[in-house]
């Protein structure tokens, strides 16, 4: 995203930093200089003229840099009516509320709905929202539905559940983007350190964050590879990611897969190691989402525009390495986070102590995508059947096209300058095994281990 | 004299104890394990805990550097989330006064009922024994499904759960007043009203102040639990969002703050109390 003036020959619309260099990122940039709605909104419509005009950066600079910056917009203008575009656009842009308030669960996943606000993604997009830290899935999800929050940080098979009404009563609820991928790990306590063959974890207990989570499927998909049934071999319970590190100290589980900062925070304290990155089993998998039921959606329309495309804005911009230094040290304040930063940065940056003594890289240890393929609902829907939380027949593609909102996002994508993937849906391997989406029924009878019939 | 002897002796005896706790506890976490040896490039990734095997539990030193942080700026704003411990706990003691007095509007007058007539005195009492030990935190999700509203569900359930000790205590109180009394009041032929006002009342009041007393403790108690279920502001809030950052430090911090102002509101009910006391 850009409010650079795109007539100006020496300005490059592509590159993130501060274009002036005195400020911290463009966005703190661009609310000082461009303090009025309309001029920002102009320029947005400007820039997005002159970019389809011109892909290439360099023939824009060459062009503008032949004819000067008056002559090209009178140009421009003669073919393409920018002043009534830039009306269409500033109507769209007025939402109807603007005071909001967002849940979130304090852990490294919900870092696009954090740091867009600290570093200001929601007042660039017309928003004044408050982000509210809440203390577990169950209250962030009876506050959502109370309506306390306009808009909340979801585990990605939650608003799945939610609209089938597994666990809660059924709500027509709506994913309209994923905040991360990847980002979660097998965490076991530090005397397990030589038991790294999963067929030898049988008697273990493990904790995950909820039972609708993907870090409950991918555990029991995982032990279950390994011939273990993650139902009477080991126990699984749900712990709230804090408790986690507490219990591991305290010996009551002998290890969880759970969401970062955790992991990285048992290795830190010394009484855990990562024994495998969630990436590792799928990579690319989804983790947390952000989420509104369907009143919201259709109700405030350009509210929800304005905040979905501030989410997918900061996901966007956390999706650069070079960012995530800065991120960290944004997040990591008592009012967001409340976590030592070296840990944050860790995590992030993705080179990080492993627990055994030895530092690992991996850039894509989490990373941000915002885009919810509609075939990761149709995942998460086989492993609920398989594990026996929904019974019956499952509609799939019908109830991952009704919450995943992918055709939204993919043309708010759009609107703030960034290239959606052409189809709504793509196939990927878990632990080396093709998923297609088209064959969920299948899918989930070539398991050995699962439940219900 | 010896009152005041007893006294000093007593301060003396607190004095000592308090010196022994710290002293124990300043031993018990000063004990720095084996350093472990490590590459400097990956010590500079983990914890003190377990870089230099120090204890994760803090000592008394630690503690009192964070409650005189805490005290020196404790009405800070630093955004939704994070607030000083001041405005923390001036939330919850807003929360415990709201549904306390709401309470006492309640038990008091239900109370006097009961205790006055036999009859609702035993139809009410299967009710009020069920509903007595019923844990607060077990009415939360009840409060938040029903009511849809965080804030007002923390208040309902210290309403809830500090109702029945003043309920009790005063239907108590009411049903044993001295009959004599009572039967001056017939033959000078007070109107029941003036009666309950000028008679009942003065006479059950010791009673009734020990039921608001308890409750009081109870709505302590609740606030904490109930605060830490639903966050956002408050002192249970602040120990939850320390133990997210496993700040054992911050939560012992809390931990005493919260027992001293238990303690300074028991002393203010303990007051009240001695006012309405009399002699036999």
């Amino acid at each position: 995203m850009s409010f650079d003036d795109p007539f100006d020959a020496d300005r490059s619309l592509q590159k993130r930093g501060c274009s002036c260099g005195g400020h911290a990122t463009q966005a703190e940039h661009d609310t000082e200089t461009l303090t009025s709605a309309d001029a920002r909104t102009a320029r947005i419509v400007e820039s997005a003229v002159v970019r389809a005009l011109f892909p290439e950066d360099r023939s824009r600079r060459a062009f503008l840099g032949a004819v000067g910056a008056s002559t090209a917009l009178a140009a421009i203008s003669q073919f393409f009516p920018l002043g009534l575009a830039t009306e269409v656009f500033a109507q769209a842009a007025a939402p109807e509320k603007k005071d909001l308030k967002v849940g979130f669960i304090p852990i490294t996943c919900a870092t696009p709905i954090i740091m867009a606000h600290p570093m200001g993604f929601y007042i660039k997009h017309g928003l004044n929202v408050e982000v509210v830290k809440t203390a577990g899935w169950a209250v962030i999800r009876d506050k959502t539905l109370n309506k306390e929050y306009d808009a909340a940080h979801m585990l990605s098979p939650m608003p799945l559940a939610i609209t089938m009404g597994v666990g809660s009563n059924p709500i027509p609820y709506t994913m309209p983007a994923v905040e991360n991928i990847n980002g979660q790990a097998i965490t076991l306590a530090v005397k397990h350190k030589d038991k790294r063959d999963p067929k030898t974890w049988k008697g273990f207990k493990f904790a995950v964050p909820f039972d609708y989570s993907m870090h409950n499927y991918l555990l029991r998909y995982y032990v279950a590879e390994y011939g273990i049934d993650p139902d009477t071999d080991i126990q699984i319970r749900a712990v709230p990611p804090p408790e986690m590190v507490a219990n591991l100290r305290a010996d009551n589980i002998d290890g969880f897969l759970g969401p970062d900062p955790f992991n990285q925070r048992a290795v830190y304290d010394g009484v855990g190691f990562i024994h495998m990155l969630s990436k590792e089993m799928w990579e690319g998998h989804p983790c947390c989402a952000f989420a509104a039921s369907k009143e919201f959606v259709t109700t405030m329309p350009n509210t929800y525009a304005a905040l979905l495309k501030s989410i997918i804005d900061a996901t966007a911009f956390a999706a650069k390495p070079e960012n995530r230094k800065q991120i960290a040290a944004a997040i990591a304040p008592a009012n967001y986070l409340n976590q030592p930063e070296t840990v944050l940065e860790q995590i992030l940056t993705g080179t990080y102590a492993d627990g055994l003594g030895s530092v690992k890289t991996d850039a894509k240890r989490i990373d941000f995508d915002p885009f919810p393929y509609e075939s990761f609902a149709v995942w998460i829907l086989t492993q609920m059947k398989r594990w026996g939380q929904i019974k019956g027949d499952v509609d799939y593609a019908a109830v991952a096209q009704q919450v995943y909102l992918a055709t939204d996002t993919a043309r708010l994508m759009k609107e703030v300058g960034l290239t959606p993937p052409t189809s709504a849906s793509k196939s990927f391997k878990v632990m080396g095994k093709d998923f297609d989406p088209a064959k969920p029924e299948e899918y989930v009878k070539s398991f050995a281990i699962k439940r219900g019939a | 004299m010896t009152q005041n002897w007893l006294g000093l002796r007593a301060g003396l005896v607190s004095l000592a104890l308090f010196a022994i706790i710290v002293g124990v506890w300043h031993i018990a976490t000063a004990g720095t394990g084996t350093a472990v040896k490590m590459d400097p490039e990956y010590a500079k990734l983990m914890g003190a805990t377990a870089t230099q095997g120090k204890s994760a539990m803090p000592g008394p030193a630690e503690v009192g550097a964070k409650i005189w942080q805490h005290l020196r700026d404790p009405f800070y704003d630093k955004g939704t989330n994070d607030k000083g411990i001041g405005i923390q706990l001036a939330y919850s003691i807003a929360r415990v006064g709201l549904g306390y007095l709401l309470a006492v509007a309640v038990a008091i007058p239900v109370g006097f009922l009961i205790g006055m007539s036999p009859l609702m005195s035993r139809a009410l009492d299967p009710f009020i024994q069920v509903m007595k030990p019923i844990s607060p935190l077990a009415w939360m999700p009840l409060a938040l499904y029903t009511i849809k509203d965080s804030g007002i569900s923390a208040i309902f359930v210290i309403f809830i759960c500090s109702l029945w000790p003043m309920l009790i205590n005063t239907a108590f109180g009411v049903a044993t007043v001295r009959r004599d009394w009572l039967n001056v009041a017939k033959t000078l032929e007070m109107s029941p009203g003036r009666t309950a006002w000028r008679v009942i009342l003065p006479a059950a009041a010791p009673t009734i102040l020990t039921g608001m007393r308890i409750s009081i403790g109870i709505a302590w108690l609740v606030i904490v639990a109930a605060e830490m279920l639903v966050g956002g502001t408050g002192i249970g809030y602040f120990v939850w969002n320390e133990w997210n950052n496993l700040s054992i430090t911050n939560v012992i911090t809390a931990i005493l703050f919260i027992g001293v102002i238990g303690m300074l509101l028991d002393q203010l009910m303990a007051k009240l109390q001695r006012l309405v006391a009399y002699a036999d």
